[in-house]
């Protein structure tokens, strides 16, 4: 038997052996909440949030790493269940800063959400911590110890998706814990940044940060390497602020280089060519558009007059969409009337 | 690659080889980490560099530079030997095994030894461990394919997976780890001199005539073009003119000084990039185009997906989008071209190219479909070869080992290989315009092994000259173990100690491809 078949809140689901209760749940649109649970790790239990019952045990268990077992009954929304899931959210607003309005994370941020969706009121807040100055993880990434409620997905994630195990949550003396990173193994790929479920972990670089609810999301694909991760580009005023991960289940599963998540300043870099350009005497002057356009074509044309189709070459690019070589190779062939069209793959 | 990204966690034994993962493909080294550590898989690297991948690897073969057809069919010859190759899977998908034998019966663990430095143990332990343990899939990169022996290393490659039955299964096959966001496209568009879209050949007569009255043109030449390798040493000699669009060959060529000679010669050079390219310096017209993030269209990945890119934001002053400044250009030159989206363009490639002919933008929002996918309702190929081969049957290729152009000699004692580091891409271009990236990794460094330091009394961070036969610059050392003794490793994004000023332009005689990873050098303390 490959499969067992469970009953959850009164729903008949069979699945694969192997699967959890929260898998199962997950498999028919049963929705238990979670913090620290993440698809690609294993399960961390550091939240208390997926509690579920199950019947014959007094004490609730996990979702996230209790095996779904044959014939047993789950229930996962029993008001004693509600209760212990508010009363973990409130012992994590005891100490995390309620600085929503000038947090990051603010629109997207897990915690909030979950406050939100389980009516959490009468929070007792303790005096805040005695106020660190914002710690560096690294230079690119910004550590808020106080909004941080040590779910330990971010250590996980560096360990098990990245194999790099860069973080460690280890306690202050003040009795806290408090994440600390090794700058010698870690590279700043930011997959700490996507798995945080708070504003613990912000973003180092740009200093307009759109939040979620501001910025538009565009979907897309990265530029650098061959692997065409899915990403988000996150546009404020024309500018991209931010970037992303995006699932794709066959590609990156929302996970990013220091590359892809970092590399985004050339795009509004004042570098940029703006105009086209026609050197004269040497020196670059700013032409317009049809001025340029009429040179190279009436060039093109004369050396191709005067010297044959094969004198003129193009170099398509690696860099360009499949549409932009395209009609590259197309001019090439079909107007210039040669075959002298490369790029540079064996560079 | 003939398998998807994933695939790695389908295999038992990872061999890679001329990657380092790590830093330049970082999404896929993850998955060979999971292979390694949640599913058991055995991963051997084969590389010169001690790169991340070792720490968790149980074999590492450390080759001389540029041995690589040497110990491929070292392991092939102890496979073989061994009596460990998938003999039946041999005899029905593939040719020539009994040359393939022949050609490998000398090369003895021993005799490879001598080669490549290795030691015979772990030859004959590599080559156990990949032919007992399958499936067994093999990831390469540059690093084998940047020789003047570069195809003859990839046939091996190929011959070694097809030798355990390996190509054609899930977690098997060869599998190039491309390393430019769009390589893969630009070839399947007909970005190359003697193919059209989809590798339909220049000169094949059915291929002319269907190009030609699509396109409605008289007639298209059948002569096969030249490569970027060969368009430049003729510049202003038979070439007399360049378009280049979004490339920065005075960077990314090797013999740089050569390069920039014949670039100058030219009568007319129009550059069309997004940034001030040190290529587009020498240009004559300089067209700004668009980035990534501006532009709608497709990109091809490393594993045949094509993929959507859509426009996030308007581009800076008057850019335009590259594609519409060609249709302006074709239209000057009498040819009017009009597409009033990009995805009109991809309705001409689907109409021109059968293995793109199912992939329709409205079936790609999502997700990408991997090609070839022929029709509107086919769901893509991800494992290429899976019951036979493309063309048949797969031939095995007898090959010898040669020897790289250039090897170290009295007056240039040490072997200089180049690469990527993790945090820039390939010329700079973009990473280095942002302070985020320069903040991780400011400056060049070349990579000089411990040992060789303590002998020329090089102290780490202390500046060298680094002089070849064709060139020399001044860089900054990173004292290590991560290169061989008599290695000196470094990266090429930087254009104030441009490595290709040294590097070796001789080409692969098939591919085209100079040899960047293997040139003579010598280092002298900088004054």
């Amino acid at each position: 038997m490959n499969s067992v078949t469970l009953t959850i809140d009164g729903k008949e689901v069979a699945v694969t052996k192997n699967a959890t209760i929260l898998q199962a749940a997950r498999s028919v649109g049963i929705k238990i909440p979670t913090l620290c649970y993440h698809e690609r790790l294993n399960p961390i239990k550091s939240c208390g949030m997926c509690i579920v019952d199950i019947d014959g045990s007094a004490d609730p268990v996990p979702a996230c790493s209790t095996p779904a077992a044959e014939g047993m009954r789950v229930a996962t929304h029993t008001d004693r269940l509600i209760r212990l899931r508010q009363d973990s959210l409130k012992m994590l607003l005891e100490n995390h800063p309620l600085d929503c309005p000038v947090c990051d994370k603010a629109g997207e941020c897990t915690l909030q959400d979950l406050v939100y969706e389980l009516g959490v009121k009468d929070i007792t807040t303790h005096a805040p911590r005695p106020s660190t100055s914002a710690v560096y993880a690294t230079t690119l990434i910004k550590y808020w110890p106080q909004r941080c409620i040590t779910c330990l997905r971010c250590v996980t994630a560096c360990k098990e998706i990245k194999s790099i195990g860069a973080l460690e949550m280890k306690s202050t003396e003040d009795g806290f814990n408090q994440l600390s990173v090794n700058t010698e193994t870690c590279v700043s790929c930011g997959e700490c940044l996507q798995v945080c479920p708070t504003g613990a972990l912000t973003e180092n670089i740009s200093r307009t940060k759109g939040r979620s609810f501001l910025v538009k999301k565009v979907p897309t694909t990265c530029s650098y390497c061959g692997c065409g991760c899915q990403i988000n580009l996150n546009v404020l005023d024309n500018q991209v602020v931010t970037i992303t991960g995006r699932d794709d289940a066959g590609i990156n599963q929302g996970s990013l280089c220091v590359k892809g998540r970092f590399g985004y300043e050339f795009i509004a870099s004042d570098q940029r060519l703006t105009q086209p350009l026609i050197k004269r005497d040497g020196k670059f002057e700013a032409a317009d558009w049809d001025e340029a356009l009429d040179l190279v074509a009436s060039k093109f044309t004369q050396i191709k007059n005067e010297y044959g189709s094969d004198a003129i070459g193009g170099l398509a690019s690696a860099r360009c969409t499949n549409e932009d070589n395209y009609l590259f190779q197309k001019l090439m062939r079909a107007v210039i009337g040669t075959n002298n069209v490369d790029h540079c793959a064996r560079l | 690659m003939t398998n998807p990204l994933q695939d790695v966690l389908k295999s038992k034994v990872i061999l890679i080889t001329g990657t380092n993962t790590t830093a330049n493909h970082p999404i896929i080294a993850n998955y060979i980490y999971e292979a390694v550590q949640k599913h058991g898989a055995k991963l051997i690297v084969v590389d010169p560099r001690k790169i991340k991948l070792v720490d968790v690897c149980h074999m590492w073969l450390r080759p001389k530079l540029g041995t690589d057809v040497a110990w491929i069919n070292g392991l092939m010859h102890v496979i073989i030997k061994e009596n460990l190759q998938a003999q039946s899977y041999i005899d029905e998908r593939t040719t020539g095994f009994e040359d393939l034998k022949a050609a490998v019966a000398r090369y003895t663990p021993e005799f490879v030894s001598d080669i490549t430095g290795l030691p015979v143990k772990d030859i004959i332990e590599t080559a156990r461990l990949f032919a007992n343990e399958g499936p067994g899939s093999i990831l390469y990169a540059m690093g084998i394919t940047q020789h003047t022996s570069g195809t003859d290393n990839v046939k091996s490659l190929g011959a070694l997976s097809m030798l355990c039955g390996y190509v054609g299964v899930d977690g098997g096959g060869v599998n190039p780890l491309r390393g430019q966001n769009n390589v893969q496209g630009a070839c399947d568009m007909g970005g190359l001199p003697n193919v059209f879209t989809g590798y339909q050949p220049v000169n094949d007569i059915g291929a002319q005539e269907k190009f030609s009255k699509a396109w409605n043109v008289d007639a298209l030449s059948s002569k096969v073009g030249m490569t970027v390798t060969e368009m430049i040493p003729a510049a202003g000699k038979s070439v007399k003119a360049l378009f280049i669009m979004g490339e920065n060959p005075i960077l990314s060529d090797a013999d740089g000084h050569h390069v920039e000679k014949c670039l100058t010669s030219l009568d007319f050079m129009v550059v069309q990039d997004i940034f001030m390219t040190e290529t587009a310096k020498l240009a004559d017209v300089i067209l700004p185009s668009t980035c990534f993030a501006e532009k709608e269209g497709t990109f091809t990945n490393t594993e045949r997906k094509v993929l959507r890119v859509r426009k996030a934001i308007d581009p800076p002053g008057v850019a335009r989008e590259d594609y519409r400044i060609i249709c302006e250009i074709s239209e000057r030159m009498g040819y009017p071209m009009n597409y009033a989206h990009a995805s009109e363009v991809m309705t001409e490639v689907n109409k021109l190219t059968p293995s793109y002919g199912g992939v329709l933008y409205s079936r790609i929002e999502t997700t990408g479909l991997v090609w070839p996918c022929p029709t509107p309702d086919h769901p893509g190929t991800p494992v290429l070869h899976t019951k036979a081969f493309t063309k048949g049957k797969g031939t095995f290729f007898a090959i010898e080992y040669r020897a790289p152009a250039e090897l170290a000699d009295a007056e240039y004692p040490t072997l200089l290989t180049t690469g990527r580091v993790h945090q820039h891409y390939h010329t700079g271009t973009m990473t280095r315009k942002g302070s985020a990236l320069n903040r991780l990794y400011p400056e060049p460094l070349a990579e000089i092994n411990a040992e060789d330091a303590k002998i020329m009394n090089i102290a780490d961070g202390s500046y060298v000259n680094i002089i070849s036969r064709r060139g020399r610059l001044k860089v900054k050392t990173a004292v290590s173990e991560m290169t061989d003794r008599g290695v000196v490793f470094m990266p090429f994004h930087f254009y104030e100690a441009a490595v290709n000023v040294l590097t070796n332009g001789v080409l692969d005689p098939v591919s085209k491809i100079p040899e960047f990873k293997v040139c003579a050098v010598r280092i002298e303390k900088a004054a």
